[in-house]
This record gives structure tokens, C-alpha cells and sequence, in this order.
């Protein structure tokens, strides 16, 4: 079967590898490259001037950079934390054998499916403040007890933003992680629970003793992930405060700021040779806190 | 033994189930209840959105469609979408299932290597990447005199690019569990390695097909980073526009704050959750079991 073998592979793998390489992978590579020069952009390649790691002193001393990592940090710190244990709770709850666990499934998952663009501008609508929803439940509580809330404008203010992008956020993902954990929790041989019960464990210590353990590993895999998303937001942040970052750019993230650093036609003299550098500096803290989440969740893994 | 500790445990176990059903119900509203009031008020007008924002609307507006459809061009974002997801879509499928049947069934000297460079593009942020791919779809224009930024077929080259390392991930754990014997049963009848690929492997991977044609259709059908930056409407005439449907209904949403179309804008963002949500109630089971394969262990 060796004839033409070779000559298979290489036919087979030619276009997609071609494709891959070219938008993918130069790219990539290019970024650290640029990141290292001054340039325009609108002039042709050898035209971009060498300026060694200018770029990257100039980032340490931008505030708009240090405000933008802020703000990733906030979310990573909120977004992991939040959603894990919201999904597990769900999915705890799920594993009790309930009436209507599917359609609590369906419906649960269906925002992740949803696009970013649609889930952000819904909800802005909710955000409102004159039309909102979230206003108008408020509003409600408070005229039960007597007193008056005049509109907020939770995107709109400063002090709020941020929270109701990470708010969004998490409304998304909870969903997914709730049944990455369901999946993982039916892997789970019930004669555990059973010989847990017998030895007069309540569900509390069930869940802490069993389920958690053996289900470390998925939830390794889900903080990375959710660190991941972390220090993205790129859809959520943009479409939310309409592309401003927020007022004084309460909201804006690493993924934004670079975005408005490239492409956003502003002051900035070295759009492309500083929005790489940007790029890269995502590339190292997200590589960074998947070794670290790694790191520091290792455990001796437990086989069953 | 039903004594005193069973009867309070039953009673503690009615609790928990109440508690547990307030929970669920709790979160199911907070999921169901902003989908089901934008769709409503997608049938508002905008005085009754904010005068009575909790209440049923008096007459149906189906002119809010309308207006999203034409005025807002939303018509035009999702045939846009088709144009460009639709091939994207195809040649997603058969580059990945190409690489992937090399990758699943031949051993070769640079199989460890190719299969790690593709790994990467999973592992990588698309941020990296975003300004040196603009410079390079403008350099292509610059060599070879063919545009590709601001184009469908940019666009769909990328979308194909960017889907590649999942896809491709995805197809070879599949085709590594369909058997050998056909496959060598079709080279012992004379068939070559790309009849035996497309006449019988190939229908046999359906079902994996299927599935991750439903994943690139979500994923390229949400997209917004990358036609975000790729895409523009440089050089078009008025009302006429190439964005497709999540920059679409941003730029409309940007629009609206100096035209106040609010009952469009839902209108929209019910149009564009439609497709999205037909695809997720008839493939839901797939499409859960799917995007948690890679992440479940043991």
C-alpha cells in the first residue's frame, strides 16, 4: 500500500496546510515581529522601522494600558469564580434526578449558542435606563417599601459598568460549564454515594468528599478556559458601551483597548507596531495563567 | 425503620427538592425572561417600550420587522452571513476531513509536527494575530493584485483558516474510530487513496460531519471580531452594505441612538436569534454533547 502513499498525504494536507499557514501562523509569528517596529501602515513592509522593545516601554508607562489590564484582572478574578460556582450548584441540583431536567437543560444552555452581538444589545436594552428591566424590578421593590429609584444608567455610569459587563458575561456562560459538569458528574459510579450514605454522610459532604475530587479535573479545564475568556471580552465590552470603553473607560479591556489602538484611526503614530505589542503582551498573560491555573490546581489526580 | 431520624431526614430531603426547583426556576427566568421581553417588545411600538414596557402590546407591529428586514438592512446582513458561512461552511468540512483522514490513518515523518501546528491555533488568542492578518490580506492585494480585504471570499478564507484547528481536532478522533477493514477492503478492490477517501470514508464520517458542520454554523454564523477588522463598507453606495449579521446589528444599534428605531432593534435581535435558535432546538442534544467532548476527562 506504499505507492503513491506519500504522493496522498501531500495532495490531501497541500491546501488546508497552505491556508493554515499564511492566515494563521504568519500572522501569529509576524505579531512579534511588528510588535518590535514603528510603522504606519499605510506604507510598504520595508518601510517599518526597527525600534527594538520601544513599544513595549511605552505600554508599561500608557495608562490607558495599565486601566485596561486593571479591568481584565477585575473580570478574571469575578468571571471564574462566579460561573464555576454557579454551574456547579445547577449541576449538583441536576444530578438529584428531577422532573424536567431536560427542559431545564434546553434552556439553560441555549445562550451559549446565542451570538455575543445579539446577547450584548439585548442586554443593553435591559441596562436601560428609563426602559430596562432591571430598572423597573428595582424600581418596583422600592415602591413597595415607599420609596422612589429615578432611572440608572447601569452602562453609563462609571462606578457600574464593568459589573454588568462581567454580569453578561457570566449570564452566558453559566450555562455551558452547568453541563460540562453534568456530563462529568454522570461518570461518577453511584456506589460512592451509596456507601457515602450509608456511612451517615449528608449531601453537603457528599458533594465536598466525592463529587468535587472527582470532578477536578473538569474544573481545571474550566477555570482555563474562563481565564481565557477573561482576558477576551472583546464582543462584550465593545458592543455594550457602544465601542467607548465606557464612560472614562470604566470598561475597557486589553482586547478593546488594543483593537482601538489599530484600527481605531486615533492619535496614536504607531497603530500597527503598538497594537502587536498589545497582542503579544495577550499572548504571554494568557499562556502565563494557563501554566499558573495549572500550577496551582495540580492534585494527585484520583483514578476510579 | 422508619423512626424519628427517617421522618426528619424525608422532611429535610421535601426542603432540599423545593429548594432545589426555586433555584432552577430562579435561574430559568433570569434566562427565558430578557428573550421572551425583547421578543415581545420586538412587536411594540416605541412609545408603548417605554411607557409600558411589562405590558403585552396593543396592536402587533409586524412593521418593525419590516423596517429592521429593509430600512436596518438586516435583510442584507444575513444574506451577507449565507454568502460568506455557506462556503465557509464547505470547505471547513472537506480541508478538515482531508487533513484529518491523513492524520487519523497514515503514519508519516512529519505527522507529529503538522497535527502540533495545528493544535496551536486552539491554544493561541485570535488577538495575536488580528493586526499582522490585516497587513497580510492587504500585502496579498499588494503581490498578487487580488483583494481580499473588505470581499466575501477574504472573508471565507479566513472564517476556513481560523475553523481549521477544531475542525480538524474534531474529525480526526472521528475518523480514528471508524473501521479499517472497509478501507482496506476498497484498496484490495483497486481503489486509490482518494476513492477510497471520498467513496467510502468520507459518507461513513456523516455523522461527524454533521456535528461539526453544526459548530462551525454557530461559530461562523456569531463571529464579530474578525469581520469586524476584515470588513468594511469602504466604497459602497448608500444603503447598500457588506457587513454581516453581528457587526450588522452592532452598527445598527450605534445608528439607532440618532434615529431612536428601538422596536427595530428588536425587532432585529429577534431575527438574528432566529436561525440560531431553530439549529439549537433540533440539534441541542449533539450540540451539548459536542462542545464538551474535548473538556470532559476520565
Amino acid at each position: 500500500m506504499q505507492h503513491g502513499k506519500n504522493r496522498f498525504i501531500f495532495s490531501f494536507l497541500a491546501i488546508p496546510v497552505f491556508l493554515y499557514v499564511v492566515f494563521v501562523l504568519i500572522p501569529y509569528s509576524g505579531a512579534m515581529v511588528m510588535s518590535l517596529t514603528r510603522w504606519t501602515g499605510t506604507s510598504t513592509l520595508d518601510k517599518a522601522q526597527f525600534r527594538g522593545i520601544a513599544n513595549y516601554l511605552k505600554l508599561l508607562a500608557d495608562e490607558s494600558f495599565w486601566n485596561a489590564l486593571k479591568h481584565n484582572g477585575i473580570v478574571l478574578l469575578v468571571l471564574p469564580i462566579v460561573t464555576l460556582t454557579l454551574a456547579l450548584l445547577f449541576a449538583a441540583l441536576f444530578t438529584q434526578g428531577l422532573k424536567g431536567a431536560r427542559f431545564f437543560r434546553v434552556v439553560f444552555f441555549f445562550p451559549q449558542v446565542m451570538s455575543v452581538a445579539a446577547i450584548a444589545v439585548l442586554w443593553s436594552f435591559i441596562f436601560h435606563p428609563t426602559m430596562g428591566i432591571v430598572n423597573g424590578i428595582i424600581g418596583a421593590v422600592v415602591s413597595l417599601f415607599g420609596g422612589r429609584w429615578s432611572a440608572f444608567p447601569w452602562l453609563g455610569d462609571s462606578a457600574t459598568v464593568l459589573g454588568a459587563v462581567i454580569a453578561v458575561a457570566i449570564w452566558q456562560a453559566v450555562g455551558f460549564y452547568m453541563v460540562l459538569f453534568i456530563a462529568g458528574m454522570q461518570g461518577i459510579p453511584d456506589e460512592y454515594y451509596e456507601a457515602a450514605r450509608i456511612d451517615g454522610a449528608n449531601a453537603q459532604a457528599q458533594f465536598f468528599r466525592i463529587t468535587v475530587p472527582l470532578l477536578w479535573e473538569t474544573i481545571r479545564t474550566a477555570i482555563v478556559f474562563l481565564a481565557i475568556a477573561a482576558m477576551d471580552m472583546f464582543a462584550y465590552v465593545t458592543v455594550l458601551t457602544n465601542g467607548t470603553g465606557g464612560q472614562s473607560r470604566a470598561a475597557d479591556v486589553l482586547s478593546t483597548y488594543m483593537y482601538d489602538q489599530a484600527f481605531g484611526g486615533g492619535n496614536n503614530a504607531n497603530p500597527f507596531g503598538y497594537g502587536s505589542a498589545i497582542g503579544v503582551v495577550l499572548l504571554f498573560l494568557i499562556l502565563g495563567l494557563s501554566l499558573l491555573s495549572q500550577r496551582f490546581t495540580q492534585r494527585d489526580v484520583l483514578e476510579y | 425503620m422508619t423512626g424519628a431520624s427517617e421522618r426528619r431526614s424525608n422532611a429535610t430531603g421535601t426542603v432540599l427538592k423545593i429548594v432545589t426547583y426555586a433555584l432552577l426556576v430562579v435561574w430559568a427566568v433570569i434566562v427565558i425572561y430578557p428573550m421572551l421581553w425583547s421578543v415581545i417588545a420586538a412587536f411594540k411600538t416605541d412609545s408603548e417600550i417605554f411607557s409600558s414596557p411589562w405590558a403585552l402590546p396593543a396592536v402587533p407591529q409586524l412593521d418593525n420587522f419590516v423596517r429592521a428586514w429593509t430600512k436596518a438592512q438586516i435583510g442584507q446582513y444575513v444574506g451577507n452571513t449565507f454568502l460568506v458561512i455557506i462556503p465557509g461552511i464547505f470547505f471547513t468540512l472537506l480541508l478538515s476531513s482531508m487533513a484529518a483522514y491523513v492524520f487519523a490513518r497514515f503514519e508519516f515523518q512529519a505527522k507529529g509536527f503538522l497535527r502540533t501546528m495545528f493544535l496551536i491555533g486552539m491554544m493561541f488568542p485570535i488577538f495575536l494575530g488580528l493586526v499582522p492578518l490585516f497587513l497580510v490580506m492587504k500585502s496579498i492585494k499588494d503581490l498578487t493584485g487580488i483583494q481580499m480585504l473588505n470581499t466575501f471570499h477574504g472573508l471565507i478564507i479566513v472564517y476556513t483558516a481560523y475553523s481549521l484547528s477544531w475542525t480538524i481536532f474534531f474529525m480526526t478522533a472521528f475518523f480514528k474510530t471508524l473501521p479499517r477493514e472497509i478501507a482496506e477492503a476498497a484498496t484490495i478492490d483497486g481503489a486509490s487513496h482518494a476513492q477510497t477517501f471520498f467513496q467510502v470514508m468520507l459518507p461513513l464520517a456523516k455523522a461527524g460531519l454533521v456535528s461539526a458542520g453544526i459548530f462551525n454554523f454557530l461559530g461562523q454564523w456569531n463571529q464579530f471580531i474578525l469581520p469586524t477588522v476584515l470588513m468594511s463598507n469602504a466604497g459602497l453606495p448608500d444603503g447598500v452594505t457588506r457587513y454581516v449579521v453581528s457587526q450588522g446589528l452592532y452598527y445598527f444599534q450605534n445608528q439607532q441612538r440618532y434615529r431612536s428605531d428601538y422596536s427595530g432593534l428588536f425587532a432585529a435581535v429577534a431575527i438574528i436569534t432566529i436561525p440560531t435558535l431553530l439549529v439549537y432546538l433540533l440539534f441541542h442534544d449533539r450540540i451539548e454533547k459536542g462542545l464538551t467532548v474535548g473538556a470532559v476527562k476520565g
